[in-house]
């Protein structure tokens, strides 16, 4: 049995994505940049794909910026808003458990363009602590963010009570949320929540790699990151992703289709998996796993079991998963997110992410149950001592 | 500068007797095989000692010399100037230029070297010698002649065309591969493994290799690790069979049966039985493994012969003096290093004891393994059966 349990380092895109990704690359190939025919055909993909996004989002259409994917979004929101607020003050906020998309750009602005970034503590579930939040806010302070699903563990942040803090502060300082792992699973309005700045990725959400996009509110201040030919008002220059955007757009409206239905059979399959799960000894669940967790991810230490082995063991019996989060996972370090939620020694070198999607089924995680109660009692006899 | 030729040099392989013309005919079929997969079309020919790569087509130089430099048994590869036989005076116009060209500083002292292989051109080498280097000093009054000690000796050979050259870009030495026979390499996707294939191929040897997989311990990423290791190998030492053995139900059964600080030895032994099952199989005159002195528990003196103790077939661990810097050095060179360091558990480390043995006792290794005695036969079976076999070529 194929069983795909990875849905948060990437998706299967759905047949609709391909065939509106093949039509544009293959037949409707303008640059929407071109004056002829074409070029009107290829920018009416984009235009639409801008509407349907900003009705998802409930924002305007020309709040949308589309981008390589999440780690561009990340970028542009925090370089291009640090350098074009820098007058304004110099202090930068996040969480200690953001993705490294978020990490080392926040690192690189502390070290090469003279910035403060503060990296807020996490609780035991790895939520922010709100009280941090508010110590950490000062007049000098132009930019906060924080993720909307942690990748590693799956706890959802408390955007609305960290944004209106940040506002009611300054309402100057912008605030950018990471919603990679979390569009697709919720209902998201950044006008509502106060959000200024919100990054998406196409390849989460059943969608194609390469592409994603920024909104960014109408009224914030931002420079580009890349310079050309200054197409989407020069914001962000390169001839756009057509096939890519027209993907990104089909696959949105598809994961938003029926979304609080799918949303709650994943749920109904997390608590039956962690129920079971919890069955075998010496096992944990990192981070919350009731409702106010997301719907997919679902970290599991299994003591004295070396992840890799583990995950090896059952990509063997068609299982596939990863270990901590698999854009960390290229370099075995230690994932700092199960450091900074105070997970115990014992599972931080012993910890498997399961992500499920809309497309997950019952028989799949009973299989995956049945294989672990075989796997983890043989691999627990041999270990390093 | 455009060269219409390489002329090959080679060393050693000149002064074997009667065998020479196998070395030599060995040595062209390693540099027909050095340029297959680049562009352009090579005729590659032995004459006098020498061998000659004429080139057509769309071939870059540089390309060529980097294969070239792959070829065990070469020492030197001359790029050439091949020009039509025109006359005396077009000769020494043509080498004039050739040294305005390669030398536009003329910075240089210079000698001339004729070699007249054509006997009937009139004029024989003394006289070439003479005539041209006047003509070049005409031709460039700052240059200077130095009989003794030349920064740059111009050679020219007098064949049906005239060749003209002056760089000697070294090769690597050895012996052409081939020519001395056949070993089982153990390879791992460490950086000695390699290195230590790479040494042995350079004296003319054939190599197969033989890798230890066990997942789910290792990962299939440290397989296609070896598989490109293996590949770069063979960009030196021709084609290698990889054996890929199964190894992890050996391993999980020694660690059951066996002390644990007992395990890095029990287990290379069997790794050596194994190699040497497939080394008889395919003809292979010995084995070859990255061992030198010392480096980890498994490579102390006594480690060593306690695995030795397993091998008929001699051993050769050509690394065995090395220090771990000379190691990696090498390996840079021949463009190993950049994969062996990648991150892949092998092995031998998954299940390494914190304290294993550094001094075994070949009496107490004996007695442990008696407690294999029940599966241990059957295991070995089943992983020489189930072995996966892969063809590499170069990259």
């Amino acid at each position: 049995m194929d069983v795909y349990l990875d849905n948060s380092a990437t998706t299967r895109a759905y047949e609709q994505v391909g065939d509106v990704v093949r039509r544009v690359m293959c037949e409707d190939f303008g640059n929407p940049s071109s004056m002829h025919y074409r070029g009107v055909d290829a920018e009416k993909y984009i235009k639409e794909a801008k509407e349907n996004l900003a009705k998802i989002l409930k924002v305007q259409s020309k709040e949308i910026f589309f981008t390589s994917g999440g780690t561009e979004s990340d970028n542009l929101a925090l370089v291009g808003a640090a350098r074009a607020n820098k007058r304004a003050g110099k202090h930068l906020i996040t969480s200690s458990i953001e993705h490294p998309a978020i990490l080392n750009t926040m690192r690189y602005l502390e070290e090469e363009e003279g910035f403060r970034v503060t990296y807020l503590p996490v609780d035991q579930y790895g939520r922010i602590k709100i009280s941090a939040l508010k110590d950490a806010l000062d007049e000098d302070t132009i930019l906060v963010s924080v993720m909307y699903v942690n990748n590693e563990v799956g706890s959802v942040q408390p955007i609305m009570e960290a944004a209106s803090i940040v506002k009611a502060y300054n309402k100057n300082i912008l605030f950018h949320v990471d919603a990679v792992q979390g569009f697709g699973k919720y209902h998201i309005y950044p006008k509502k929540l106060k959000v200024d700045m919100l990054s998406v990725s196409g390849h989460k959400i059943h969608g194609p790699k390469g592409v994603g996009f920024l909104y960014i509110d109408e009224h914030v201040k931002i420079r580009p990151i890349l310079f050309g030919g200054e197409q989407q008002k020069n914001i962000r220059s390169g001839t756009e992703n057509v096939p890519g955007i027209a993907g990104l757009s089909a696959a949105a409206a598809l994961i938003y289709k029926d979304l609080d239905q799918k949303v709650a059979e994943m749920r109904n399959l997390k608590a039956h998996f962690i129920e079971e799960v919890m069955k075998i000894p010496q096992t944990t669940i990192h981070g919350l796993y009731d409702e106010t967790s997301a719907p997919h991810i679902i970290s599991v230490g299994f003591a004295g079991i070396r992840s890799e082995v583990l995950l090896h063991a059952l990509e063997d019996k068609g299982i596939c998963v990863s270990s901590g989060s698999a854009c960390a996972s290229n370099h075995p370090a230690i994932s700092g997110v199960l450091k900074g939620i105070g997970a115990k020694r014992e599972y931080l070198d012993a910890t498997l992410r399961f992500s499920m999607s809309e497309f997950t089924t019952r028989e799949e995680i009973d299989y995956t149950l049945d294989t672990l109660n075989e796997l983890v009692p043989v691999l627990r006899r041999y270990t390093r001592h | 500068m455009i060269f219409q030729t390489f002329l090959l040099k080679y060393g050693e392989i000149g002064i074997k007797g009667k065998n020479r013309h196998l070395f030599e005919d060995a040595l062209v079929r390693q540099v027909r095989y050095a340029l297959k997969g680049i562009d352009g079309e090579f005729q590659v020919h032995k004459s006098q000692a020498r061998i000659y790569v004429d080139c057509e087509g769309d071939y870059d130089s540089d390309e060529v010399i980097a294969q070239l430099k792959t070829v065990f048994g070469l020492v030197g590869i001359c790029p050439v100037v091949r020009k039509p036989d025109e006359g005396f005076e077009q000769l020494k116009k043509d080498v004039a230029a050739f040294v305005d060209e390669m030398y536009p500083d003329k910075n240089i002292t210079f000698k001339v070297e004729a070699r007249r292989s054509r006997k009937s051109y009139p004029l024989n080498s003394m006289e070439i010698n003479y005539s041209v280097g006047e003509a070049v000093l005409e031709a460039f009054p700052e240059i200077r002649v130095d009989v003794h000690k030349p920064d740059v000796m111009i050679h020219i050979e007098v064949r049906n065309e005239i060749y003209i050259y002056s760089q000697i870009i070294p090769g690597p030495g050895g012996m052409p591969v081939g020519t001395n026979g056949k070993a089982m390499l153990l390879l791992s996707g460490g950086i000695d493994s390699p290195v230590a294939g790479y040494m042995i191929a350079k004296r003319g040897v054939s190599l197969e290799a033989t890798y230890f997989h066990a997942p789910p311990y290792t990962s299939e990423r440290a397989k296609q690790k070896v598989v490109d290791l293996a590949k770069i190998v063979a960009k030196y030492a021709g084609p290698i069979k990889l054996n890929v053995v199964n190894f992890t139900d050996i391993q999980l059964y020694i660690y059951d049966q066996c002390p644990h600080d007992e395990l890095t030895i029990i287990m290379r032994r069997y790794m050596m039985k194994i190699a040497q099952h497939f080394a008889g199989e395919s003809g292979c005159l010995g084995l070859i493994t990255g061992e030198s002195i010392g480096q980890v528990a498994s490579q102390t003196m006594q480690s060593l012969a306690a695995t030795n103790e397993v091998c008929t077939l001699p051993v050769y661990r050509p690394l065995i003096g090395f220090d771990k810097q000379e190691i990696v050095e090498v390996s840079e060179r021949i463009g190993t290093y950049e994969t062996s360091i990648q991150p892949f558990e092998d092995c031998c480390t998954i299940f390494v004891a914190k304290h294993p043995v550094t001094k075994p006792n070949i009496k107490i290794i004996k007695r442990s393994e008696e407690n294999l005695a029940e599966k241990i036969d059957e295991l070995v079976k089943t992983a020489i059966e189930t072995v996966e076999v892969i063809e590499v070529r170069q990259a």
